[in-house]
């Protein structure tokens, strides 16, 4: 590959190496989004403004004020990039972190339940998987529905399950997390079953030569060898958990949590708001997803599994 | 394991023993159905052997020791076994349904004994369906589809005889019966959401995010740059909770369906993104070559043999998205919307606690969901039918 590179660009400038990896690239198309932002912005926001103007009697604003102003209304259309910064920063760093204006502590709500949704899910889904691959009556009737169940809009029972358990006096986390528990158990169950049954015949075989129980082959060769596929549903599943945690949130009516924050924005028409919440979503679900990918690396080369 | 065919030899010589489950359950279940006709079925029943006030059940619990002790003493196995089972199995929950139905909240031990056993014969006929080893393809397939259908079955059974004799309250947990009678009694608003929700707002955004995609996904091919630039970020976005920017859509595109349509563009736009960006780099070096030693260019080379070798990828995108995309409209709709839709109608009688309409909402959705999927795989099948997966 480096070969190819150099051999391609005989100039072998700085700045083409850095373009011939992703990192140049990405950067690059991270860099077109916040433009297009920008503009989006610009454009967006354009039309309202020139309705202040008119309203105030400012008479053709030069340009640049026209675009300076789009960029700092209170509730823009579309808020721009840095607005969203300035917000992020406020609601986080500027914000004691018990405050119910700060983004941590909102932030903090959702990730425990989603957390607690995830391990739940991923518990169940280990279970599951376990038994669907010793029974073949589990194997031939429940993992059909298992499979089936992904084409269900699953999330659309989540503000039922929040009344109903409300209902009956749990309230809290534990219905978010049990909406996180549904959505994460599926892909880790179907993973699972796929990685439980990957070592291959030769090696049960080995197994059955050595007179080993079914629960010591599950030890010592089944569940080490779908570990791969353990991680793999594992960044499925956490990402799915959040969807439902912050999906969780939204029926109880805006009390906390990101999805409250994204539900009062929309109730308020705080656009700034949401737009932070949205992007503290997306910088957790981004964590949570690396987090997982590098205890995968580690466990992965402890393991003896990575090349 | 492999014995000719049951039919064959005399019954004796063929008795193959019952695993030590099934042995277990079967036991089990023979007892318990002998001991419950002196047990009280509901709570009314002062005297014991409450059993005979209820003929039908009656005449199943007579019926189910009739098949289960000759089940576990082996003369009846294989075939007709199973048949057996299915018939008692079925007979009892019928008779048990009725009771319930008749006097509900009363059930006392013995119902419940008789729902246990109930539940033993069905696992067993289940044992016995995954037992079988059927020699026509037909058979096969159907034997693959009955025995989830069975399970499928016994959940609802279930569902409906603890919901209604342990008397549950219907804001809680209605039972499948009364979300069955909801379900025929209002076709009417069901069908106004449906259409509102999956004929608006979910195609036009399934095919306007799909299509949308897969064009993007080709010119980004066409730009080595791109593509190293694009996936890596497609790849992160496919992993964020996109369905947060419900609320934006829904400020800019107003409450009816655009804007559902709109969070279901962004949300099915980036896996169909990076998988035919994937599956355009499919082909390996040799077919490229191939390609253009018959100097095929870009077009031909395109259409004929990169595309064709990236509709697995593209199918698996479309497969993901159909769920994704109808999650998105109903979500989207608890932001906001005019007075019909899924979302809706889910979000407005949870409130009301109208607890039946909401699982005849889901049960639509679940149904239209599965129904979607399914039209996918079978264009799918059609599609790619040179690949391994589909030639089995």
């Amino acid at each position: 590959m480096t070969i190819e590179a150099a051999a391609a660009s005989p100039a072998r400038s700085p700045f083409a190496g850095l373009m011939q990896g992703t990192a140049g690239p990405v950067l690059v198309v991270i860099a077109a989004i916040i433009a297009v932002w920008y503009l989006a912005a610009v454009l967006l926001n354009a039309p309202f403004q020139r309705d202040i103007y008119k309203r105030g009697g400012v008479e053709d604003a030069p340009l640049v004020q026209l675009v300076a102003d789009t960029l700092s209304q209170e509730r823009p259309v579309l808020p721009a990039p840095h607005q969203v910064a300035v917000e992020l920063w406020d609601t986080t760093a500027n914000k004691a972190v018990t405050s119910k204006r700060s983004l941590v502590y909102h932030g903090g709500i959702t990730l425990s339940s989603t957390l607690l949704g995830f391990v739940l899910g991923t518990a169940l889904g280990i279970g599951l998987a376990i038994l669907v691959v010793h029974s073949r009556v589990l194997d031939k009737s429940l993992m059909p529905w298992v499979i089936s169940s992904q084409t269900i809009p699953i999330l659309a029972i989540a503000p039922m399950i929040i009344v109903v358990l409300n209902a009956i006096g749990i309230s809290g986390l534990l219905p978010k997390a049990m909406i996180s528990t549904y959505l994460s158990f599926f892909p880790v169950t179907v993973g699972m079953v796929k990685g439980l049954r990957s070592p291959e015949a030769i090696q049960m075989d080995l197994m059955k030569t050595y007179s080993a129980s079914p629960a010591q082959a599950l030890w010592k060769l089944r569940l080490p060898s779908a570990m791969p596929y353990l991680f793999a549903s594992m960044k499925v599943g956490v990402a799915a958990s959040l969807v439902g945690a912050i999906v969780g949130e939204l029926p109880t009516g805006a009390v906390a949590g990101l999805g409250a924050r994204l539900l009062s924005g929309s109730y308020y028409g705080q656009t700034v708001q949401i737009w932070s919440a949205l992007i503290a979503a997306a910088v957790l679900a981004a964590a949570l997803v690396a987090l997982i990918g590098m205890a995968e690396r580690l466990v992965l080369k402890r393991m003896g599994m990575r090349r | 394991m492999s014995t000719p065919h049951p039919s064959l030899g005399s019954p004796l010589a063929e008795r193959r023993r019952l695993g030590p489950v099934k042995a277990l359950l079967a036991a089990l279940a023979l007892v318990v159905a002998v001991v419950a006709t002196m047990l009280p079925i509901i709570a009314s029943d002062t005297m014991a052997l409450g059993l005979f006030r209820h003929p039908l059940l009656a005449i199943a619990a007579l019926a189910g020791v009739i098949v289960l002790a000759p089940y576990l003493l082996r003369f009846l196995q294989g075939p007709p076994a199973m048949l057996a089972l299915v018939a008692v199995s079925y007979a009892m929950a019928f008779a048990l349904i009725r009771i319930a139905g008749g006097y509900p909240g009363q059930a006392a031990s013995g119902f419940w004994a008789y729902v246990f056993v109930a539940w033993a014969l069905a696992w067993l006929s289940v044992e016995e369906m995954a037992a079988l080893t059927p020699r026509g393809a037909v058979w096969k397939r159907l034997l693959a589809l009955a025995i989830p259908l069975t399970f499928g079955a016994w959940l609802l059974i279930l569902w409906q005889v603890l919901v209604v004799g342990f008397a549950v309250p219907k804001v809680l947990l209605p039972p499948p019966s009364d979300i069955w009678v909801r379900l025929l009694t209002s076709p009417a608003v069901l069908w106004a959401d449906f259409r509102q929700t999956f004929l608006k707002g979910v195609l036009v955004g399934y095919a306007i995010g799909c299509g949308s995609g897969f064009l993007v996904a080709i010119l980004v091919d066409r730009v080595p740059f791109l593509r190293r630039g694009l996936l890596p970020v497609g790849n992160l976005v496919s992993a964020l909770p996109i369905i947060g920017v419900a609320p934006i859509m829904v400020m800019w595109f107003g409450f009816d369906w655009p804007s559902k349509a709109a969070v279901v563009v962004i949300m099915t736009f980036f896996p169909m993104l990076v998988n035919t960006v994937t599956g355009l780099a499919a082909a390996d070096r040799m077919q490229l070559d191939l390609m253009h030693t018959y100097a095929a260019n870009y077009p031909q080379t395109l259409l004929k043999m990169r595309l064709p070798m990236a509709m697995p990828f593209v199918f698996n995108a479309l497969k993901i998205n159909s769920t994704l995309a109808l999650i998105g409209a109903i979500v989207a709709e608890f932001f906001g919307t005019p007075i019909v839709g899924m979302g809706f109608r889910i979000s407005t009688e949870v409130g009301r606690m109208n607890i039946d309409m909401v699982w005849a909402s889901i049960a639509v959705a679940a149904l239209a969901g599965s129904l979607f999927y399914g039209l996918v795989t079978l264009v799918e099948r059609a599609v790619t039918f040179w690949h391994p997966s589909v030639r089995g």
